[in-house]
């Protein structure tokens, strides 16, 4: 409960990050995303505030097992750099550069009402549908 | 020469919101151990993960609440989609099946993976960022749509 509670206020405040920051605004990212054009470089604030404060609590938290609400630090351990995390990168850059939206931007915009992300929000879930298919008949054969 | 666009630069507001989401990431490793990557969370809910679920749909329910709370205060940013159907299905398919075999997005490699100095993040922020940049041009530059 506790743990959920925590998720739900993580995400809201997500939320307000991504909708203050313009980062919910496909035109915005597109803006920034093209450097031929009348550029738009606010978005690299939205990375840098965003690294600006993660830094010393992601640096902190390294040495501990425990979070402080008592859960189980559960960080990725894979540094294994290849061709899935590469490929897999440049797939979704093509996607994001396509329409301006990436993962979080496009939920927020489905909760603001936005049809348009309804049908994005859909594709996406399809597509990350295809990948656990593709993923399990893999880990049968 | 690049030439940038003042008038729709802002700063402020992209470092607040920035700053916010910084804030949602740090509490969320703090609070519950975990890495705050959204397509990580959502595909989670998808590959139906046991006694693992709640938490990622309390994660997404605030991420999708969180324009109907704003509204509560505030009247909504502008949320501007000029992408058409048949484009929007064709990105979002590509970045649910990009994300998931990266494994991760531009929140969990971009913000969490970059603020723990993780060079296998760095490597996949980089690679979406540039096909990011190209993609864009090729579309209004060289299709000129």
């Amino acid at each position: 409960m506790k743990f959920s509670l925590a998720s739900l206020f993580a995400g809201l405040v997500f939320g307000f990050g991504l909708l203050l920051s313009g980062m919910a605004n496909p035109e915005k990212v597109l803006g920034f995303l093209d450097i031929a054009g009348l550029w738009d470089p606010s978005l690299a604030f939205v990375m840098g505030g965003a690294i600006m404060v993660g830094l010393v609590p992601f640096t902190v938290s390294r040495k501990r097992t425990l979070s402080f609400l008592g859960f189980q630090m559960k960080m990725p351990s894979s540094t294994r750099i290849d061709k899935r995390l590469v490929l897999g990168s440049l797939t979704f850059g093509i996607g994001w550069g396509i329409a301006g939206f990436c993962p979080g931007p496009g939920l927020v915009a489905l909760g603001a009402g936005e049809i348009k992300a309804v049908v994005f929000v859909a594709a996406m879930v399809a597509g990350m549908g295809i990948f656990e298919v593709i993923e399990r008949n893999r880990a049968k054969a | 020469m690049i030439e940038i666009a003042w008038n729709n630069f802002t700063p402020w507001s992209a470092l607040a919101g920035g700053i916010l989401v910084g804030i949602a990431a740090a509490s969320f490793l703090l609070l519950n151990g975990r890495i705050a990557g959204i397509s990580g969370i959502l595909g989670g809910v998808l590959s139906l993960a046991k006694g693992d679920i709640a938490w990622r749909v309390a994660f997404l329910a605030g991420l999708i609440g969180a324009p109907s709370v704003w509204l509560l205060v505030t009247e909504l940013p502008t949320i501007e989609i000029k992408a058409g159907y048949p484009a929007l299905i064709v990105a979002g398919l590509l970045v649910g099946i990009g994300t998931r075999y990266g494994s991760g997005c531009t929140s969990g490699h971009g913000i969490c993976g970059l603020s723990r100095l993780s060079l296998r993040s760095l490597i996949a922020t980089l690679g979406f960022m540039v096909a990011g940049f190209v993609t864009v041009y090729v579309i209004r530059h060289l299709l000129g749509v």
